[in-house]
């Protein structure tokens, strides 16, 4: 899911210190946000925008096309069902430590009704030049200089270190897209990169991966039928098996999720995968195809 | 989180699943005397291990005399690297078949996946490998659950006679119990069919998402706490990501993605990192204290400390890092990229009181930690 300038914006949780430091920045930046939401604040104005007891008061009210959840774990899966019922476009859910079930139903609701979901434990998305949605540095232009390569990435840390690899290498970032680091996510690594294949002034995509799961897997077998280069970093070659990483969705068990495993499903797809993230530059210089 | 046998198989009696009478023994003696109470017992060694059975952590006992010296064997054996500290002793069964029953979290299918299979009694895996046709997999809709109809459904047509209907309703129950306890996986290996034609649980292994122990707290308490390192279960006091890893250059950085690259940049440039420790996300604030913790590792010969800030302010990181470095002065050679949200104030900070330049990038940092270990060795 690609967030742009036009889309209108709901903050669900904006008055919490998160909510509104984010806000403000993305306000600053050009996203088009036009309300928020907390229950027991319904009806107050902050930052500058009106505050609804629901996301269905909200859509009744002034209307909107995405959700941002700046909300607590065990609260999701509720306020995701609110913007899901009152007919959201997308949502994007920054939370971490959501239980796995209520990521699953509010998942299953949404893609019975054609809504789009990025994350849980996402950083959000940055469309360069137009809007972001979530907590990135996307006011940062020596990271998030507009240009022609799309970045996905399941970790934000990581996904702001390949932004401002490809700046230094004189590229820009056409999108970024945080899909989340938990093991059951609304928009896979696969539907990213069709996302980005399909989103205009994108020449090329990065793909940043992690061990654990299939996705990496997944998203070679559409990657092998792109015309645009594909170049890709998976994270945790290093580590250790049987212990989870940081993000709940990094493990390695038996042989299923292991870096050995997606690096060599990617190569086989004509993916071009790198040691280092150091080396993003040298990669794209060396795509068959020109990228401006 | 894992759960042992004993601690796992009274969920499933709560959801009304048949389990073996029994108890748990600590010594050879409490063995004897629930034997006693018993009959003809199995002694099961009781660790958060499968392949129990293969490492002789398994017998059968005729009599309470044997179940103690079963138990005594068996106590203080090693499994899969857990040391057996008790044993559940559990009535024996008149087997008449061995099948499979397990829910668990599909993360492709994005849905709670029900699988059964009439091959009990041995690897999931292997049977999924060697005979996928005796492997029945049923993904659920969440939302709806899995009724009685559909387990009734799943388990038609493989032979299971007069049993089938106790079967389905075993099945239908280990959804919910799935549900109810926040399970990532609930798994029956072997769900016996008796000679008296009971359904009943030999072995249960539960694993609970660890999201979902704030609000179990009254289940979670039974399961067995991931076995720690002491660098590791401080730092989980304290609030803090660590895993002790055997190099000997430290990491510290913020998200699990950068800390996890991190590492292996450390690796490729012909280092071994010393640990994982990241201060992504809420955690982002706790740098001192994180950094404290990873100093006191006495096998750390040079530290990579590497941020690239989003949500995670990399002023607000530094600041906690220079109060550490201020009051531990460590000795040891430390190496900084900082990039993102806040790195302007945090690059100044660095050099007005530590008269520090972070290097231009990550692999900069990480190949010259790699270089200062080595000469330190």
């Amino acid at each position: 899911m690609i967030v742009r300038g036009t889309d209108r914006v709901l903050v669900m949780g904006i008055t919490g210190k998160q909510g509104t430091f984010w806000t403000e920045r993305m306000q600053a930046y050009g996203t088009c946000v036009v309300g928020g939401t907390n229950p027991n604040k319904a009806g107050a104005t902050h930052c500058g925008v009106p505050v609804f007891a629901t996301a269905g008061n909200a859509m009744k009210s002034t209307g909107f096309d995405v959700a941002i959840l700046f909300i607590p774990p065990l609260m999701v899966k509720e306020a995701a069902l609110d913007a899901i019922e009152a007919g959201a476009r997308g949502l994007v859910v920054l939370t971490e430590h959501i239980p796995v079930q209520d990521v699953m139903y509010f998942i299953a609701a949404a893609q019975e009704r054609g809504v789009r979901i990025l994350g849980p434990n996402t950083a959000g998305a940055v469309t360069p030049g137009e809007c972001f949605a979530g907590f990135m540095p996307a006011f940062n232009d020596r990271i998030f200089r507009k240009g022609s390569i799309g970045v996905i990435s399941r970790s934000g840390s990581l996904g702001v270190l390949f932004c401002l690899n490809v700046v230094q290498a004189g590229y820009g970032v056409s999108a970024f897209i945080g899909i989340g680091g938990d093991p059951v996510i609304g928009t896979t690594t696969r539907e990213a990169l069709v996302a980005l294949d399909t989103f205009p002034g994108t020449e090329a995509v990065v793909m940043v991966g992690e061990i654990g799961g299939s996705m990496e897997e997944e998203a070679a077998v559409y990657a092998r039928t792109m015309a645009k280069p594909v170049i890709a970093f998976i994270a945790g070659g290093a580590a250790p098996r049987g212990r989870k990483m940081g993000h709940a969705g990094a493990i390695v068990t038996g042989d299923k999720g292991s870096y050995a495993s997606k690096r060599s499903a990617l190569e086989a797809a004509g993916v071009a995968v790198l040691d280092t993230p150091s080396d993003v530059g040298a990669a794209l210089k060396a795509a068959p195809a020109r990228i401006v | 989180m894992n759960f042992e046998e004993h601690a796992a198989k009274p969920l499933l009696a709560q959801h009304g699943i048949a389990v073996p009478r029994g108890g748990l023994a600590r010594t050879p003696d409490e063995a004897a005397e629930v034997a006693a109470g018993i009959g003809a017992v199995v002694v099961k060694a009781q660790v958060p291990a499968g392949k129990r059975g293969k490492a002789g952590g398994i017998k059968l006992a005729a009599t309470p005399d044997e179940a103690r010296a079963h138990a005594r064997a068996i106590i203080g054996m090693e499994i899969a690297g857990h040391p057996v500290e008790k044993v559940l002793i559990e009535e024996q069964m008149p087997i008449e078949r061995e099948l499979y029953a397990a829910v668990l979290n599909d993360t492709s299918s994005r849905s709670p996946l029900v699988m059964f299979s009439i091959e009990g009694g041995m690897d999931i895996e292997e049977v999924a490998a060697t005979a996928p046709g005796k492997l029945r997999l049923q993904p659920a809709d969440i939302r709806r659950g899995f009724s009685r109809a559909e387990a009734e459904t799943l388990v038609r047509g493989l032979g299971l006679g007069a049993a089938e209907g106790k079967v389905a309703d075993a099945l239908a129950r280990l959804y919910q119990a799935y549900v109810a306890f926040d399970a990532e996986l609930l798994e029956i290996n072997p769900l016996v069919v008796t000679r008296d034609g009971r359904v009943v649980a030999l072995d249960c292994k539960f694993v609970m998402d660890d999201c979902g122990i704030v609000r179990q707290p009254d289940i979670a308490c039974a399961g067995t706490p991931e076995k720690l390192t002491g660098l590791e279960a401080r730092a989980k006091a304290a609030g803090l990501k660590y895993i002790d890893l055997d190099g000997d250059v430290g990491v510290l950085a913020n998200g699990a993605g950068l800390t996890m690259t991190t590492m292996d940049v450390i690796r490729h440039h012909g280092g071994r990192p010393a640990n994982f420790l990241e201060i992504g996300g809420e955690a982002y604030t706790q740098a001192r204290p994180a950094l404290e913790l990873l100093l006191s590792n006495p096998r750390i010969r040079s530290l990579v400390i590497n941020f690239c800030g989003a949500f995670a302010r990399t002023d607000v990181m530094t600041r906690g890092v220079i109060e550490a470095i201020e009051a531990l002065k460590p000795r040891l050679p430390i190496f900084f990229s900082v990039h993102g949200t806040g790195d302007e104030e945090a690059i100044r900070m660095l050099k007005d009181r530590l008269g520090v330049t972070p290097l231009a990038t990550m692999d900069d940092a990480c190949k010259s930690a790699v270089h200062a270990a080595k000469a330190a060795a």
